[in-house]
């Protein structure tokens, strides 16, 4: 009788298991759009969207192969899924590349950059550009960096999304805002397109900080690297390294500084449940010192009060007896 | 009392006394850790994981000794329980410490060879250090080496799950201790217990 209740128990906890980490995958189908410039973007992606390309050479009357260059190559995939999905090439590239061979002085043409559409656009008044813009001036990469260094240099115009608004995952957005700072820093090649000093060791420069691995999985560099801001959702102003946050306790504590950064939007959309402080930090990890729980830290006042008051009151009563 | 009782062998005393240590030092930067904050600066985080990580390896290893200890010495006889007959023999020593202690009443069982605990001792004992001390040294290797832990435990996060065990397995072990320490000034003379741990005879 006993050992099936012990398999009950084993049975309910395997479907407790099972439910808990199957839900998850439930209800995150990707949303279906359809583009407006689909036939017309892909006339570029025809050549663009792949590793090599065709066409005539009426110099030699031959069809002819070539490689694309592979910084010229758009993936077609991550472009219907980026923020930009719905615009048509030209609407930022030149008409005359609708012609080929493309005329080489179109290479010259100045791109624009995310305020030339987005500024002062009150569709886009949540995003807040201007202060973006603002933030990005002060920081480290526009001070220390030529005009080269614009918003596409971490923001891919082809394939950039909005993570932290949309994502429901926060280890998603983690990787992915974490990815584009690694697309300079630990790529000495992209890095070397804006300067001329070593790229330093990401690794060995954080040799100090405990648990690194888990750190980094766990938090943007930006937590670190970057001043919060309240009005932008995603803190643009890069400080120089002496500025980053270094103190443990910054993080490790009730008033942990990522309630203002990685979990900013968790923490507006959910105030505190189940008497934890720093609730949104929880659905994803435990940060010592800044998941205390507000109702274990009343029961613990009061047994450690209890404990004590009885010792106290055994201790009178053997010294008063004894007397 | 006539002839005095050798209870605690040397190895016992020395991991006593060193598990003693090493437990202060496991509370106060446990709740240094627990209690962090930019404003109060207890210990410093960063020296305060360091410790506490240092102090758990050392009693994990500490408790090794112990259960290998009691596994080839006589020492384990005094860790088993008789069920027959436990829950009266607890029910007697209770109302010893809360009634017969103030009226000068002998203790109901008093220490003897291979039977040094007197019933709710070796309860409390047992439980402390065959079913706490184990969990607390899982859950702790499992903070140390946090790639170890489950991802997902009931649906939150196993990292979570394990902290929160940790910690409420050290809260009830920090109560264990004050009261361990308590009881221990309730020898013929207050100090008589303490100077038996230091000197092995009762």
């Amino acid at each position: 009788m006993k050992f099936s209740l012990i398999k009950k128990c084993l049975y309910l906890l395997a479907i407790m298991l099972f439910t808990a980490t199957s839900y998850t995958s439930i209800g995150q189908e990707a949303e279906k759009r359809i583009p407006d410039f689909a036939e017309e973007n892909g006339l570029c992606f025809k050549c663009h969207g792949h590793k090599t390309y065709n066409y005539y050479n009426e110099w030699t009357e031959q069809n002819v192969r070539e490689r694309m260059n592979p910084y010229f190559i758009v993936d077609s995939i991550e472009f219907y899924e980026s923020n930009h999905w719905n615009f048509q090439c030209t609407d930022c590239h030149s008409m005359d590349y609708e012609n080929f061979p493309h005329d080489g002085e179109l290479r010259m043409e100045e791109k624009p950059g995310c305020l030339d559409c987005h500024g002062g656009d009150d569709t886009y008044a949540d995003y807040h550009f201007e202060e973006i813009e603002d933030e990005f001036q002060r920081s480290v990469h526009s001070d220390k960096h030529s005009v080269d260094f614009t918003c596409w240099m971490c923001h891919n115009p082809h394939s950039y999304k909005i993570s932290a608004r949309t994502s429901e995952n926060i280890k998603e957005v983690i990787v992915y805002d974490n990815n584009i700072c690694l697309s300079c820093h630990a790529d000495i090649n992209k890095y070397q397109l804006i300067s001329d000093q070593e790229n330093p060791n990401i690794l060995e420069k954080h040799d100090w900080l405990p648990n690194q691995q888990l750190h980094f999985a766990n938090v943007r560099c930006i937590e670190c690297h970057a001043k919060t801001n309240d009005s932008i959702m995603v803190a643009h102003l890069i400080q120089p390294k002496e500025l980053a946050v270094k103190m443990c306790v910054e993080c490790h504590s009730q008033n942990s500084i990522l309630e203002a950064s990685l979990y900013k939007f968790q923490a507006r959309e959910n105030r505190n449940k189940l008497g934890f402080f720093n609730p949104s930090l929880l659905e994803n990890s435990y940060i010592i010192g800044a998941n205390r729980n507000y109702y274990l830290n009343i029961i613990s006042i009061f047994v450690y009060g209890f404990t004590l008051l009885v010792i106290l009151i055994h201790a009178f009563l053997r010294i008063i007896i004894k007397k | 009392m006539s002839e005095k009782l050798y209870l605690y062998p040397v190895w016992v005393r020395l991991w006593h006394w060193s598990n003693a240590i090493l437990f202060i030092v496991l509370i106060i930067t446990g709740l240094s850790m627990q209690y962090s904050g930019t404003e109060m600066k207890f210990i410093r985080f960063d020296i305060a994981v360091a410790m506490h990580n240092i102090a758990g390896v050392l009693v994990t290893f500490l408790y090794a000794i112990y259960i290998l200890g009691n596994t080839i010495t006589v020492n384990s006889k005094n860790y088993r329980i008789r069920e027959k007959g436990l829950i009266g023999r607890m029910i007697k020593q209770f109302r010893y410490y809360s009634y017969g202690i103030f009226i000068n009443e002998k203790p109901p069982f008093p220490p003897k060879k291979n039977r040094k605990f007197n019933p709710m001792q070796l309860v409390s004992y047992v439980i402390v250090m065959y079913l706490f001390f184990p969990f607390l040294i899982i859950t702790g290797f499992g903070l140390l080496y946090p790639e170890t832990i489950f991802p997902t435990v009931f649906g939150i996060s196993g990292i979570q799950f394990t902290a929160i065990f940790h910690s409420l397995l050290g809260f009830f072990l920090s109560v264990f201790m004050l009261i361990h320490i308590y009881m221990c000034t309730l020898g013929e003379k207050p100090s008589t217990h303490f100077k038996s741990m230091i000197n092995g005879y009762h």
